[in-house]
């Protein structure tokens, strides 16, 4: 027991007094949270439109009115004619122009087909289908009102409610996404990394010849990961609690039960990593092409995993990361308990113990 | 009983022999040297004894226990320096050296008759990083780490290797002191020169043993006249002397050459042949062999029998 302790301490004088190790440890975890929570985010306020109207009646000013109070939409410019829409775009002072046609409540009230045209800067496709959507929105609110105001028999009224994250808030999205990545990153990279330097500085090689067994100084080395991926974990829940006012509906309990499972398998995979290579540098591009960059791009943190060829969805049915993220989003926005998510946890300490077996496999109690 | 024992031992990497068969057997309480160049298997073979590598055939055993089976039996056993500086930068030298006691289960307290020689030179800076000690007072952190279990056979790799000259002297003299205390050592240096403070040696080359005796014994063993050669062109010299059918063996050894005679030639008549062939600042004297010119000799003669030591 004492040697486990003593190899648990030094592990821990390691990383405290690294500083690049520090920062990497805190640092990261915080950046990460805060560029996500203020910078990246796929809502859109106050975009600069361009209006052209040559209608200029009630009808072609009460839809500019829910256009511009709606407050995603500010007027830059009301142009004259197309020229000056196209040069507001060519100097990059609008994102979207709206154009009406000309003599908007005639035709409105004659039964015509009346159209507005929505032109988007798709140099960035996100914002500019989320303008059109939005403003498509708005168009369709208008023109709802409008006709029921003049009581026609026939209606049809979609009420569309968006449940467990009623506002469409990005951070509910990326909060349990960065738990995943930062967990996948501090626990699987860092171990493997602390793994592979005992490796390169040749210090394993004395401890390989002293009486402790091998497994356990892989243990005492990845005790320290375990209780800093925990401690960053409740920091990131925090941070998003208190910054970003993303809730935790279900139990806190069974959220930090789910973790220390995710964090085993993310350890597990460092130790297997460090099985496979003798070098840093090997570890750290490893973990971060092999776990990092699937875990970002497949998990469905970023992209939903629906509309991926099934090529990658297949590829994303492997990833731990795919399964603690449906079961943290369930936690924490459905409230569920353990009976829905039970599955999705089977999966995990099934990959857990695959993992741990082929670690254990390749575990080598000698150099080579 | 024998502290070390290996019969036969071979290994590669490959196409590469890194030992081929390889027997030495090792006293107890003896101060045993490994020598050879780099890559000679030096570090192959030490791995083997502490059974960090398996051996693809031969048989291995230190206090009568297996490498094979008896692995964890070795570990408690042995202290171990590996060639590579194997301590932790980051750590106080206290630090190292009590992670080391806890690791082998003891105190640095309950050991500290065994290091005291060697600790006590360095405590004064307990406090400092390891990273931060000179060249010779890491490997002596390192050895007092080795040694602070008490270990029965200590393994050390290359221990002298890039550390200045007094230190090596330094060190070698605690060796001494260790031996006096009965612990068996086994050490590795590509310094010929360092034989001499060996009780044995064996001379490896290319993964073969190329002879095991005292230091004494081996340079002995050398009985042709030696002479060392200077000129100012070095390569000529060396190109010319090779052609004299009373050139035995003729090697580069730093800025002189050494020349072994296989007749009865004198110091003059290499000068006079020197002369004549226009070489300039010509300095020739007679020399006492030394442990290279004799693994240099043993070199020559298993090349010359196919890979095959001559039993004498």
């Amino acid at each position: 027991m004492r040697q486990i302790g003593i190899i648990i301490l030094k592990e821990f004088f390691h990383i405290l007094r690294d500083r690049r190790t520090l920062l990497i440890l805190f640092g990261l975890p915080v950046v990460q949270i805060l560029v996500f929570g203020f910078a990246i985010t796929n809502e859109i306020k106050d975009a600069r439109i361009a209006i052209l109207d040559p209608s200029r009646d009630q009808i072609s000013r009460e839809v500019q009115q829910r256009l511009l109070s709606s407050g995603y939409f500010v007027l830059e410019e009301t142009a004259a004619d197309m020229d000056a829409v196209l040069r507001a775009f060519r100097e990059d002072r609008i994102k979207m122009a709206v154009i009406f046609p000309s003599a908007m409540q005639k035709r409105f009230y004659h039964d015509e087909k009346v159209q507005i045209q929505f032109i988007a800067d798709a140099a960035e496709p996100n914002t500019a289908t989320t303008l059109v959507n939005y403003a498509t929105a708005i168009v369709n609110d208008y023109q709802m009102d409008k006709l029921r105001m003049d009581d026609l028999p026939l209606e049809i009224h979609t009420e569309v409610k968006m449940l467990y994250n009623p506002r469409m808030q990005s951070v509910y999205m990326f909060v349990p996404g960065l738990i995943v990545v930062i967990l996948t990153l501090i626990c699987a990279m860092m171990t493997s990394i602390a793994l592979t330097r005992e490796k390169e500085l040749g210090t394993m090689e004395v401890l390989l010849v002293s009486p402790v067994r091998p497994f356990l100084v892989i243990l005492g080395k990845v005790v320290p990961y375990f209780v800093l991926g925990m401690i960053i974990t409740v920091m990131v829940l925090l941070l998003g609690r208190f910054v970003f006012g993303m809730p935790v509906r279900g139990s806190l309990a069974l959220l930090m039960a789910e973790c220390v499972l995710f964090v085993l398998n993310a350890l597990a995979l460092g130790i297997f990593i460090s099985t496979r290579t003798d070098s840093q540098m090997v570890a750290m591009m490893f973990s971060l092409i092999g776990l990092m960059m699937p875990v970002l791009l497949l998990s469905g943190f970023i992209f939903p995993i629906e509309s991926m060829p099934w090529p990658l969805q297949w590829l994303s049915h492997i990833l731990p990361g795919k399964w603690f993220l449906i079961i943290i989003k369930d936690i924490m926005l459905k409230g569920v308990g353990f009976s829905y998510v039970w599955k999705e946890t089977l999966i995990l300490i099934v990959m857990l113990l695959v993992i741990l077996a082929a670690g254990v496999r390749n575990f080598k109690i000698r150099l080579a | 009983m024998k502290s070390i024992r290996i019969d036969s031992v071979s290994k590669r990497y490959g196409q590469v022999r890194a030992l081929d068969q390889v027997s030495i057997e090792v006293e107890k309480g003896e101060l045993f040297g490994l020598i050879g160049p780099d890559g000679a298997g030096k570090t192959t073979l030490m791995r083997i004894l502490v059974t960090l590598l398996l051996p693809d055939s031969g048989t291995a055993e230190v206090e009568g226990w297996d490498v094979r089976k008896d692995y964890r039996k070795i570990r408690r056993l042995v202290g171990y320096m590996p060639g590579r500086f194997s301590l932790y930068q980051d750590l106080s030298v206290e630090e190292n050296l009590r992670f080391f006691a806890t690791l082998f289960g003891t105190t640095v307290e309950a050991n500290y008759d065994t290091i005291k020689d060697i600790y006590g030179q360095i405590e004064p800076f307990r406090k400092r990083k390891a990273g931060k000690l000179s060249g010779g007072m890491k490997q002596k952190l390192a050895l007092s780490c080795a040694l602070v279990h008490r270990p029965t056979v200590l393994f050390l790799d290359e221990p002298t290797t890039g550390v200045d000259p007094v230190s090596r002297k330094e060190f070698w003299d605690i060796l001494s002191r260790l031996q006096e205390q009965g612990i068996t050592i086994l050490v590795s240096t590509p310094y010929m020169d360092e034989a001499s403070r060996c009780g044995r040696v064996a001379l490896i080359q290319k993964g073969k043993i190329l002879g095991v005796d005292t230091p004494g014994g081996i340079v002995k063993e050398f009985q042709y006249p030696l002479l060392a050669v200077q000129s100012r062109d070095t390569y000529r010299l060396l190109q010319d002397l090779r052609r004299q059918s009373w050139a035995h063996s003729v090697y580069p050894f730093g800025e002189y050459i050494h020349l072994a005679l296989s007749g009865p030639i004198g110091e003059n008549t290499v000068v006079h042949l020197l002369e004549s062939l226009n070489h300039q600042d010509i300095e020739v004297h007679s020399i006492v062999p030394g442990i290279e010119d004799s693994f240099m000799e043993r070199m020559r003669a298993m090349e010359e029998n196919g890979g095959i030591y001559p039993k004498s």
